[in-house]
C-alpha cells in the first residue's frame, strides 16, 4: 500500500482508461463526493494556516501592542539565516536525526530478524518489543530523564557503584551528553516501528529463495548480505523515510529533557520559543516556514532517490 | 480477510507478490546461545525503563532522592497526590474528549475517502493520494504557529475545539492511508454482486462493504486514537490554561504539591496512571496494531 502510493503518476487501482460509460461517470461523482470532504478539511486546516504563515512571517509585530503589524519583507528570514540560532538548531535537528534514525534502522533490522524465527517466547518478545510505542513521547521522556538523573537515576546510580566513568556526570547538564540521552529515548519508543515494517519487508521474502542458496552453498552471512539486505532495502527505506520525517520535527524530547539547552534545541522548538515564549509572531513565523521548507526539501530528496528502488519492486512484485 | 486478524502484519505486500511461499519454520528452532543473548537484551532495552518509571513512583522523600534499586518503602501518596490534583484530572478528561472526538470524525470521513481511492474510478487518484501523503510530512510547528494567531482573533485560542480541529488535519491522512489498504483487502466480488442485485455504488459501500471492514475500522481506530492521545506540539502552542490542556503537556508542567516538593515522584505516578491504559490497549489489541501500522505504513 505505502509503496504504491509513493508511485508517482501511477493510478492506484492499476486499471486501464476505458471509455467512459454512464456507470463510470457516476462513479466518479460519487468519488469525488466521498473525497471532497477529507480534502476540504485538510486544506482548510493545512494550506490555509500555511498561507497565512508565510504573510506573518513577512511582518513584523509588535511585542507590547497586540495586532500591530509592519509589513518588513524577507527581513524575518534574512535575520533568521544570519543568526546562530537557527543554524545550531538546523545542525542539532540533523544530528538527532542521523544519529537516531540510523541507530533505528540498524537495531530495527535486528529485531525484525529476531522475530521472523520461529522460537519459543516470539509471541512474548513481539509484546514486549511493542510495548514502548505505547507510551506517550513526554512519558518517555520523563522516563529517560528519571534514569539519568544524578545520584537517584538508575544509569547514574549503576555506573557511579560499578566504578564506571559517567556515574558523576550531570547528563542533561552538557551537549553531548544530553544529545545522547535524547536519542536514547527516541531510539527506545520508535525502534519498534522500524522493526515491523522492516518485519513485513522479510516476510515476503520467498523461502525458495533461502532453499537456493542454501543448495548453492552460501553461509549464513553470505545470504544475509547478498539475499536478505538487498531485497530488505525498499522496506528499510520506507522505515527510513518515515522515521526522518518525524525525526526532523522533533519537538516533544528536547522540550521535557532539557527545555532547549546545553545546545539541543531542535528547529521546531526554536521557532516555538520565539513564538510562545518571546512573543515574536514574525520571526517565530519565519522560522516555523523554514522548518517546513528544510522537512519538504529533504522529503523530495528522499522520495526522489528512493522512488527508483521503489518502482522497480513494485514492478518485480507484480 | 485472514490478513485483517491473522498474524500477518505483511498483508497488503504479501497479496501483491502472489502468495509466495512464506519462510514458516516448522516447529521451533534451536537457537544459538549468542541469539539468546541478544533477546535478553532486546527484553531488558525494552522493559527496564518502565521499571525505573514503576519504582520512582512508588518512592517518596529520601528514598527517592537516594535512588533505591528497589523502594525500601513504598508509598502510594505519589498516586494519592496525582488524583487529588483538580488539574490532572481536568487533563484527563480534556484528553478523552479531544481523542474521542478526532477519531471519530475522522474515521467517518476517511472511510468515505478511503473507499473512493481504494475502489472506485477517479480522476488524478495519484495525484490526491500524493498530496495526502504530504501533509502527513508537515511538521506540526508549520500548522502550529499560524493557528495560535488565527485562533486568538476568532476565540478558538485555549479550547477543546481548537485542538480538535488542527489535530483532525493529522488524523485525516492516517487513517486514510490505514483505511485504504484495508478497503483493498476485500474481495471485490462482493460488491460486484451487490451491482448485480441493482445497488449502487454507495449503496454496496455502506451495507457491503462497511460491515466487512469493522476489523479494520476498529484497527485504524487505535491508531488514530493513540496518535491523538500522543500529540503534544500542537496542544502545548494552543492551549495556556488547564481547562483546555491535554494530559501531555498537563504532565510536561507538572510541579508537585509545593514548589519545594520534589516532583519527580508525583510525575512518575502521573505518568504510570496514564501509560497503563495504553499498555493494556497495546496487549490486547497487539495484532491489529501490527497490521494497521505495517499495512498504512505511517507512523502513528
Amino acid at each position: 500500500m505505502a509503496l504504491k502510493t509513493l508511485l508517482p503518476g501511477r493510478s492506484p487501482s492499476g486499471a486501464p482508461a476505458r471509455p467512459v460509460s454512464g456507470r463510470d461517470r457516476a462513479e466518479r461523482k460519487l468519488a469525488f463526493r466521498m473525497t471532497a470532504p477529507s480534502l476540504v478539511i485538510m486544506a482548510l486546516v493545512a494550506a490555509v494556516p500555511i498561507g497565512y504563515a508565510i504573510w506573518l512571517s513577512l511582518n513584523q509585530y509588535s511585542v507590547r501592542t497586540a495586532g500591530l503589524s509592519r509589513f518588513v519583507g524577507l527581513e524575518n528570514y534574512i535575520n533568521a539565516l544570519a543568526s546562530q540560532e537557527w543554524w545550531a538548531a538546523f545542525g542539532q535537528t540533523f544530528l538527532f536525526a542521523g544519529l537516531s534514525v540510523s541507530l533505528e534502522l540498524i537495531l530495527g533490522t535486528a529485531m525484525a530478524l529476531l522475530l521472523n524465527l520461529a522460537f519459543k517466547g516470539r509471541a512474548v518478545l513481539r509484546t514486549v518489543v511493542l510495548l514502548p510505542y505505547a507510551i506517550i513521547t513526554v512519558v518517555s521522556a520523563i522516563t529517560w530523564q528519571t534514569m539519568f538523573q544524578p545520584n537517584m537515576g538508575l544509569v547514574t546510580n549503576v555506573l557511579s557503584t560499578l566504578g564506571l566513568p559517567g556515574g558523576d556526570v550531570v547528563w542533561l547538564g552538557e551537549h553531548g551528553y544530553a544529545m545522547a540521552v535524547i536519542v536514547m529515548a527516541d531510539v527506545w519508543k520508535t525502534t519498534p516501528f522500524a522493526a515491523l515494517i522492516i518485519l513485513a519487508g522479510l516476510q515476503v521474502i520467498s523461502a525458495e529463495t533461502y532453499e537456493a542458496a542454501e543448495l548453492d552453498g552460501a553461509s549464513k552471512w553470505q545470504t544475509f548480505v547478498n539475499i536478505t539486505l538487498p531485497l530488505l532495502r525498499p522496506a528499510i527505506v520506507l522505515a527510513a523515510i518515515f522515521r526522518t520525517m518525524d525525526a526532523l520535527r522533533v519537538f516533544d524530547l528536547p522540550f521535557v529533557l532539557t527545555r532547549g539547552a546545553n545546545g539541543t534545541e531542535s528547529m521546531s522548538m526554536l521557532a516555538y520559543t520565539q513564538l510562545r515564549e518571546n512573543r515574536l509572531v514574525g520571526e517565530g513565523s519565519a522560522l516555523s516556514i523554514l522548518t517546513f521548507l528544510t522537512v519538504m526539501v529533504v522529503s523530495v530528496i528522499y522520495v526522489r532517490f528512493a522512488g527508483g528502488n521503489i518502482r522497480d519492486v513494485a514492478k518485480e512484485e507484480q | 480477510m485472514s490478513t485483517l486478524t491473522a498474524e500477518r502484519p505483511t498483508a497488503e505486500l504479501a497479496t501483491r507478490a502472489k502468495a509466495p511461499k512464506r519462510r514458516r519454520l516448522r516447529g521451533e528452532a534451536k537457537l544459538h546461545p549468542m541469539v539468546w543473548v541478544f533477546v535478553v537484551a532486546v527484553m531488558g532495552f525494552s522493559l527496564i525503563p518502565f521499571y525505573w518509571l514503576v519504582n520512582t513512583s512508588l518512592k517518596k522523600g529520601a528514598s527517592l532522592s537516594q535512588g533505591e534499586l528497589f523502594p525500601s518503602q513504598p508509598t502510594l501518596e505519589n498516586y494519592q497526590v496525582v488524583f487529588q490534583n483538580p488539574e490532572f484530572l481536568l487533563a484527563l478528561r480534556n484528553s478523552v474528549i479531544i481523542a474521542v472526538v478526532t477519531t471519530t470524525v475522522a474515521l467517518v470521513f476517511a472511510s468515505f475517502a478511503a473507499y473512493a481511492l481504494a475502489r472506485l474510478k477517479m480522476r488524478r487518484k495519484a495525484m490526491i493520494l500524493t498530496l495526502i501523503l504530504s501533509v502527513t510530512t508537515f511538521p506540526a510547528i508549520a500548522i502550529a504557529a499560524p493557528m495560535f494567531s488565527i485562533w486568538r482573533e476568532i476565540g478558538l485560542y485555549d479550547t477543546l475545539l481548537g485542538l480538535i480541529i488542527p489535530k483532525l488535519t493529522f488524523a485525516l491522512p492516517l487513517a486514510i492511508y490505514t483505511l485504504t489498504s484495508f478497503f483493498k483487502e476485500i474481495p471485490r466480488e462482493l460488491e460486484e454482486s451487490a451491482y448485480m442485485d441493482g445497488a449502487t455504488p454507495f449503496v454496496a459501500f455502506r451495507k457491503v462493504i462497511l460491515p466487512l471492514a469493522v476489523p479494520g475500522l476498529a484497527t485504524t481506530a487505535i491508531l488514530v486514537f493513540i496518535s491523538v492521545w500522543n500529540e503534544f506540539l500542537l496542544a502545548v502552542t494552543l492551549t495556556t490554561s488547564p481547562e483546555a490542556r491535554p494530559v501531555p503537556v498537563a504532565i510536561a508542567f507538572f510541579s508537585g504539591t509545593s514548589e519545594f516538593d520534589q516532583p519527580l515522584g508525583t510525575i512518575s505516578a502521573a505518568s504510570v496512571i496514564i501509560t497503563i491504559p495504553l499498555v493494556i490497549l497495546v496487549l490486547v489489541c497487539q495484532k491489529r496494531i501490527v497490521s494497521g501500522m505495517t499495512a498504512g505504513a505511517v507512523k502513528g
